[in-house]
């Protein structure tokens, strides 16, 4: 690990004061992404700014039937809430079939969103990868890809962001609040936080530096079931080949692009009367392979239905 | 850097870089070699410690986020002369071959057992809004962040089981 220096947030304020004056600064709160990439040199963080212990963690009830998530309740917790439990449980769901209960005791909410990919070249420094060493290359594209992107991928890259909560948030139409350097609060959907790789997969986010996630605030839920179903190559704790979140007529899509994938083209065909087979179809007219992954475009045409009809509490 | 940790209940000072994990600290600077290093990673659980109470990859966490924390080793688990009825099952159910993993697997498993007991559910809780039914499906799930190299995961089971008694 190279050389930093650290500090423990007081306040919100002045964890992203302190984030916009100090250059290559990061933020910390589980850490339990960013240690990991930071002994493998991946990330090189000059200063931490450990915002871990800041008064964020609270899950509270909203006026209009929502909850407000801090962003550094841990995944353990969130995974736990009763109310979330019975109102949001593909919330829930999402989250326990994500990482170790080690790991879900460290994550916090807002670390969870901003993982990174866990593709291999990304991973491997000795290899070219545009989203860690900008104009080195994809090496991911003519090579092993099996756990690629089959939609919006570019050819800079077909990484896929790795969470399983944030693709339950995206069916479920959650808000993110964030705090900026200048001191202003902003919230924005989910499907506005994360970018497609286009020609620069190193920025990942829209966030502007020194942004700090606050919260995740979820919407009261919406009418009909509610499911998320991950298919891997190992029964528990490893990552996804794709994996789907079913909230009432909402379908969000995970391990299968840069960011969570909202299907919209599904979701309007269900609307107007297409069967599950038939709106997953639609939505794979505009998927791409690259060889060793295209076989996530089958898993997804089997997978979304089943869990369409196992939300709708037909047998799946 | 100084930071201090309350390790098995005896406060701890220290003066760290920045870099040491929770893990080198307790056992590089403090000498409690229980915990051990496997991956450094956070993938085979073999450094886990409870922090607060709660489990934890001590390889994935930097000492300096832990300043007036309370972090239990296996040290502070049982001792020889005194041993944890998890360690006496452990023993007693021949739950390990070369025992590397073990001391990771003890304080997963106790804090484990916790979690069940504050019904945190996992993703073998079919329902979310009961009590979780403790099957060895769910147990073998919860310690899925726990790798034994030697695969001794049945007699693992059979361990925690005698602890946890039989599903209700």
């Amino acid at each position: 690990m190279r050389p930093f220096t650290y500090e423990r947030a007081e306040s919100a304020q002045g964890a992203v004061k302190a984030a916009a004056e100090i250059a290559n600064a990061k933020f910390i709160a589980g850490g339990t992404n960013l240690l990991d990439l930071m002994k493998l040199e991946i990330e090189h963080p000059a200063h931490l700014i450990d915002v871990g212990r800041l008064p964020l963690a609270q899950v509270e009830d909203m006026p209009d039937g929502g909850l407000r998530i801090g962003a550094m309740t841990t995944n353990s917790h969130v995974a736990a809430d009763a109310r979330i439990r019975s109102r949001w449980p593909v919330l829930t769901q999402a989250i326990v079939a994500g990482g170790s209960g080690q790991l879900r005791n460290k994550a916090t909410t807002g670390g969870n969103l901003l993982q990174r990919t866990r593709c291999a070249y990304f991973y491997d420094t000795a290899k070219p990868c545009n989203k860690r060493r900008p104009g080195s290359g994809c090496g991911a594209l003519e090579g092993l890809n099996r756990n690629s992107a089959i939609f919006g991928a570019s050819h800079a890259c077909i990484a896929t962001h790795p969470s399983d909560m944030a693709v339950a948030l995206a069916a479920l139409g959650a808000t993110v609040e964030t705090l900026s350097p200048s001191g202003a609060a902003r919230a924005f959907p989910i499907l506005e936080l994360h970018r497609l790789p286009g020609e620069t997969p190193d920025v990942e986010t829209h966030l502007i530096p020194g942004e700090l996630i606050t919260a995740v605030v979820l919407p009261p839920p919406p009418e009909g079931g509610q499911v998320y179903r991950k298919v891997r190559d190992r029964a528990s704790y490893a990552a996804g080949l794709a994996s789907v979140a079913v909230a009432g007529g909402n379908i969000a899509l995970g391990a299968v692009a840069h960011k969570p994938w909202r299907a919209a083209d599904a979701e309007a065909a269900l609307a107007s009367g297409a069967s599950p087979a038939e709106a997953i179809a639609v939505e794979l007219n505009q998927a791409s392979e690259n060889g060793r992954n295209g076989f996530k475009i089958n898993l997804v045409r089997r997978l979304v239905p089943a869990a369409i009809d196992q939300a709708n509490g037909r047998s799946a | 850097m100084r930071t201090t940790i309350i390790v098995n209940g005896e406060a701890r000072a220290l003066d760290v870089d920045p870099r040491t994990t929770l893990l080198d600290a307790l056992r590089e600077t403090l000498g409690l070699t229980g915990s051990k290093k496997g991956c450094d990673h956070g993938q085979c659980g073999a450094c886990t410690v409870l922090v607060n109470g709660v489990r934890i990859n001590s390889c994935l966490s930097l000492a300096v986020m832990h300043d007036g924390d309370a972090v239990t080793t296996i040290e502070g688990i049982g001792t020889v002369e005194k041993l944890h009825p998890m360690q006496v099952a452990f023993l007693t159910e021949d739950a390990f071959q070369c025992g590397y993993c073990t001391p990771g697997q003890i304080c997963s498993a106790l804090a484990m057992l916790q979690e069940v007991a504050d019904n945190w559910p996992s993703q073998e809780t079919t329902d979310l809004t009961g009590p979780i039914a403790f099957t060895d499906d769910e147990l073998r799930e919860r310690m899925s962040g726990n790798i034994c190299r030697c695969s001794a995961y049945p007699q693992i089971v059979a361990a925690i089981r005698s602890v946890a008694g039989e599903p209700a």
